[in-house]
């Protein structure tokens, strides 16, 4: 559900503060090299290594764009206690997500197909969890495939956050302020006939793709 | 107001003058020769030169607010040149918090001992404590894995980044005789004569540029662009020593200094840029890159052009 263009005034002072803190911390800046940031729906797929990464993604995204692209969140998380819950719904508009199989209410992939067809674009980090390894990315979940076949039209477009797991690394409580790059990649789209397998290679491929250290030889 | 504030005053008012031509001729190039944007050349000089208005705007306001301004100004500048600097090195999870005493308390202690004046504390902070306390924070954790290279990329932005900037707002707090009052416009010869020569070390390299002093490290740089600068510079300084405490011969020497420590610094850190793999430090500044691509002259003259003021000029 898009609550309409107008935030109410503390959401819209709230994520005001958040994009400026964003941007004071690490001079964060978005590079469109597969698209334009124009107001085609999308689905962002992300690398999940932070609490802030959809922040970022966020920040990135010229405000127009920001008011109709939701982050899809864990609802545990967002629903503990009035200002996450503040935030999570009135500041992000988040599509919150039961991520426990046991209790769920609703399937997943039914929540965002239906966010879509509200007109909203969604941010997704298909690892499913913050990635605190040294690898560059974990499995995809099945998910992203399944919602690419439910919604086969909208653009998949892979974003690469760079940089954001060496502002907060897991434990530390102070944010260190470093440059911190959102990479926009070319969109997918799932062919006919692939399987989910192949579909998420190949969106694994494309998101790794986009990372300024696959460039770099190793240290 | 004050006699300093008049010629400071009158000095960026020269600048804005030249400012003005620089655009007005800018903006002539670009109709004439790239009027869709096709000639990276313009478009890169016009970037250069709309920053360059922010630069001086942004100096003129600082240094017109007093010493507190500009020490707040170089205390930012220092944040992010010291963010771009961090970004480029490779640091592991252990070193948190090593860069979080970096950033949150040797950076502001520094600058608050050079806001409050006190020398024998603030020339030593960095080169003799943070030195000694930043590899305690690292080893801390435990972890030795590249252990000496980590420390040391710390240590450096620190020294860089913080140590060196804050000679600039420390020109502040010189005591000169018959200078009282008009130190702000020691930071204004030292920012003008640095950048001066930057620019024309850039415009004598475009003219007459054909013999490359150090082509590994920046293909840029050519033996008639630096002595065409350096030249050009130490006139600059020279005619500039109105505002100084200095004769126009010293102030020519002194400017000389300055040029040869701007350019070797800039050889250095390009060096590190090489290292890294990147073209430029930062992004912040349009036709500059970072904070440092812009910095790296100041970073190294100012503190040598501190203490040679300090020994001959001040008294304390």
């Amino acid at each position: 559900m898009i609550t309409g263009i107008f935030r109410p005034l503390p959401a819209a002072l709230c994520a005001l503060a958040i994009v400026l803190f964003a941007r004071a911390v690490t001079a964060v800046r978005g590079i469109f090299s597969g698209i334009t940031p124009d107001a085609t729906q999308r689905i962002y797929f992300a690398n999940h290594a932070s609490h802030g990464d959809f922040v970022l993604v966020w920040t990135v995204l010229p405000p127009r764009l920001r008011r109709v692209t939701r982050p899809v969140a864990a609802a545990e998380y967002w629903q503990a206690g009035a200002l996450r819950r503040f935030v999570g719904q009135k500041v992000f508009n988040a599509l919150l997500i039961d991520r426990d199989p046991a209790t769920r209410q609703a399937d997943p992939v039914a929540q965002m197909a239906q966010a879509l067809d509200g007109g909203a674009s969604l941010i997704v980090f298909p690892e499913g969890t913050r990635n605190v390894t040294d690898a560059p990315l974990l499995p995809f979940r099945s998910g992203l495939y399944h919602l690419a076949r439910a919604r086969p039209a909208t653009e998949l477009v892979p974003v690469w956050i760079d940089n954001l797991n060496r502002v907060l690394p897991k434990g530390g409580l102070v944010p260190i302020p470093l440059i911190c790059t959102v990479t926009f990649g070319a969109p997918l789209h799932v062919g006919g006939d692939e399987t989910k397998d192949a579909f998420l290679a190949r969106a694994t491929a494309a998101l790794i793709g986009l990372s300024p250290k696959a460039e770099r030889p190793p240290q | 107001m004050t006699p300093a504030q008049s010629d400071l005053i009158w000095l960026l008012a020269g600048l804005g003058g030249v400012l003005l031509t620089a655009s007005g001729v800018g903006y002539v190039l670009q109709q004439r020769l790239s009027p869709q944007g096709e000639n990276p050349g313009i478009e890169n000089l016009n970037d250069r030169i709309k920053a360059w208005w922010v630069m001086v705007a942004l100096m003129a306001v600082a240094l017109l607010l007093g010493s507190s301004g500009t020490t707040l100004l170089f205390a930012l500048c220092s944040f992010a040149a010291l963010r771009e600097f961090v970004t480029l090195v490779d640091t592991r999870r252990s070193d948190h918090w090593a860069l979080v005493a970096t950033f949150f308390g040797v950076l502001p202690v520094q600058y608050y001992l050079i806001w409050i004046e006190w020398y024998g504390l603030w020339s030593i902070f960095i080169p003799v404590y943070a030195f000694l306390l930043l590899p305690i924070l690292a080893v801390l954790f435990g972890d030795t894995e590249r252990f000496l290279l980590r420390v040391a990329a710390v240590q450096w932005a620190a020294m860089i980044c913080v140590f060196c900037i804050s000679h600039v707002p420390a020109l502040l707090s010189l005591h000169i005789p018959g200078y009282e009052g008009r130190n702000v416009l020691l930071i204004a010869f030292l920012v003008v004569v640095v950048q001066g020569s930057d620019v024309m070390q850039y415009v004598w390299g475009k003219l007459l540029g054909r013999t490359k002093i150090a082509p590994r490290l920046s293909p840029s740089k050519t033996v008639e662009g630096f002595t065409g600068g350096a030249l050009s510079a130490m006139l600059i300084g020279a005619s500039l020593s109105w505002l100084t405490p200095f004769t126009p011969l010293q102030a020519a020497g002194l400017s000389c200094v300055i040029v040869l420590m701007g350019f070797f610094g800039g050889l250095v850190m390009s060096a590190i840029k090489r290292d890294r793999g990147v073209k430029d430090w930062g992004h912040l500044i349009a036709g500059h890159g970072g904070f440092i691509d812009r910095l790296d002259s100041v970073i190294f003259s100012a503190p040598i052009f501190y203490h040679l003021t300090r020994y001959w000029w001040s008294l304390t």
